[in-house]
């Protein structure tokens, strides 16, 4: 993430959400929002979001708004992956802080439907704790939660740790002594551990190599399949997306100016900048 | 990995362990007693009797040191541990949290830091009281709380947006704990260096008040109260000067080196 916003606000379980949408976050680590997976039922709905940051002061009269989003309209659906494609600058980060109410959007509504989301970042190398062991990063979430012993979150941790492919000898490790796709994996372990039913994933192959990007595209596509995850998968390369998605947005400065299914965005594009961009991919 | 043998660390370790076994003996045994004062044995120069000689009472120098290093070494770990606890504690939270709180105790702190340490110390003092060793402890402990104040601000902020913390924000956990359990383990690689370069200072600040007369007072002695006894005989005894200054140069020197090591390893694994 940039460091364009400073005001990071804590989140405590609930009270941020709640401000930012209104209505109670599902806050029990085990609930779904619906026993069955109905591929129709939304895990996501952001309706007409506008909203961006405040610059200059400690107080209200010395900052200037700057409004990074506009308008944007959006479902995600349960075990979809939905890709956000756009150049660098265009409000793809602000959009996450929204939906995980560290940005308040000005005009809209954010919904979530399920608990909530777990984010993967982009940077392998930045995304864990170097002071710490690999088991301790993906326990921490749990141990923050505080709801679960000591031998049950063990547990969990070898759990998942297998459900992302790893060996358990690597729980000692440190992440320095980890290749950039180990640190990615342990990422998404730490991401997978709560129990999400939604993930965000922040351009979580950019920094990897090809044959390691593939891996771990198959990975995400697995995990999707084996316990129901929806992704928003967010990432500058359109093949990448064209890979893994089922439904894609394009933004261009803080507007999504085109979305639907692969086939339609990607071999019928109505928006020129769309097409811009597929042929700059090619 | 390959095994690395940092030469400063080890060759620190060794200097400033020697002295720091011989200051632990010098608190309960001396080979005579720091106090007794001796007509027949005035300005003796250093002999096997009297390692460092005698001084103008008589006195044997070398138990003089064991024991007036025990006095600098306890004020300058005491000094650094309140410099090191009030800094890291006021330089985490304006560090994290940034903000408004931030312009205040920073600016808080250029004003503390625009004293010249020494004449802070002195105003401190005169205001609780010369001659007592917990003064002294105090008065060097506020100075030296702007230093570590600094150093642990920009550590902090350096954090503050990294992925590990962002993440830890979003999975709940709390700003104490994120400060604490997340960040503070990460700061040892600047914070123990600071530690030993913080160290060497407050001895020969406090060499240096003692030398001026604000440090400790008899009977206590420290280095620096002996530094500045000894300047007025250095013409009849200057081995009481040299001695004297010998340990002090030698305890700061290998606590440096120390210091010296534990950046230089730092760096080399990362």
């Amino acid at each position: 993430m940039s460091g364009e916003i400073n005001i990071m606000p804590d989140l405590n379980e609930g009270s941020l959400l709640e401000a930012v949408t209104g209505q109670s976050p599902v806050t029990s680590e085990n609930a779904t929002g619906a026993d069955s997976i109905d591929e129709q039922k939304l895990v996501l709905e952001v309706k007409h979001v506008s909203g961006g940051y405040h610059t200059g002061g400690p107080f209200k009269r010395m900052q200037k708004y700057k409004e990074v989003i506009h308008d944007v309209d959006f479902v995600v659906k349960q075990r979809e992956i939905l890709g956000l494609v756009g150049e660098s600058g265009t409000g793809k980060t602000t959009l996450t802080r929204m939906i995980f109410g560290t940005v308040k959007p000005e005009k809209g509504e954010i919904i979530h439907y399920t608990k909530r989301p777990q984010i993967i970042f982009q940077d392998p190398y930045s995304s864990l704790n170097p002071a710490y062991n690999v088991e301790w990063s993906i326990e921490e979430p749990l141990r923050v939660f505080g709801k679960y012993d000591e031998a049950e979150r063990k547990e969990r941790v070898r759990r998942v740790v297998k459900q992302v492919g790893l060996p358990e000898e690597i729980l000692t490790a440190k992440p320095a002594e980890l290749s950039g796709g180990q640190r990615q994996r342990v990422s998404i372990a730490a991401a997978l551990i709560r129990r999400p039913r939604f993930i965000i994933a922040d351009e979580p192959v950019s920094a990897l190599d090809v044959t390691i990007q593939a891996q771990i595209l198959e990975l995400i596509a697995n995990l999707r399949n084996e316990l129901d995850l929806s992704f928003l998968f967010i990432s500058h390369d359109l093949n990448v997306v064209y890979q893994l998605c089922d439904r894609v947005m394009v933004m261009k400065r803080g507007r999504i100016v085109e979305q639907g299914t692969i086939d339609e965005v990607y071999n019928h594009p109505k928006e020129e900048y769309t097409k811009q961009l597929l042929a700059a991919a090619e | 990995m390959k095994k690395h043998y940092n030469g400063y660390l080890i060759a620190g370790l060794i200097i400033s362990g020697i002295i720091i076994i011989m200051t632990i003996i010098g608190m309960f045994w001396t080979p005579y007693s720091p106090t007794a004062m001796s007509g027949a044995a005035k300005l003796q120069a250093p002999s096997l009797a009297h390692l460092f000689g005698t001084d103008n009472f008589g006195r044997d120098i070398f138990s003089r040191v064991l024991k007036g290093a025990g006095t600098t070494l306890t004020i300058a770990v005491a000094t650094v541990a309140i410099g090191a606890f009030f800094g890291t504690l006021i330089g985490a939270n304006t560090g994290y949290f940034g903000g408004i709180v931030d312009d205040i105790l920073m600016r808080l702190n250029d004003a503390v830091t625009a004293f010249p340490s020494i004449l802070l110390a002195l105003l401190i003092i005169s205001l609780t009281g010369t001659g007592k060793k917990y003064n002294v402890i105090l008065a060097l402990g506020i100075v030296f709380i702007p230093s570590f104040a600094r150093l642990m601000r920009t550590t902090y902020a350096s954090y503050r947006n990294a992925n590990y913390i962002i993440s830890a924000r979003l999975m709940g956990a709390g700003s104490g704990r994120i400060m604490m359990i997340h960040i503070l383990p990460n700061t040892v690689r600047v914070l123990l260096p600071a530690l030993t370069i913080g160290f060497n200072n407050a001895v020969l600040a406090e060499a240096s008040m003692s030398f001026l007369g604000i440090g400790v007072a008899p009977p206590d002695a420290s280095l620096g109260y002996m530094l500045s006894d000894a300047q007025g005989m250095f013409s009849v005894a200057p081995w009481y000067a040299v001695c004297t200054g010998l340990v002090i140069i030698l305890l700061v020197f290998g606590v440096g080196l120390i210091g010296a090591g534990m950046q230089k390893q730092g760096s080399g694994v990362n």
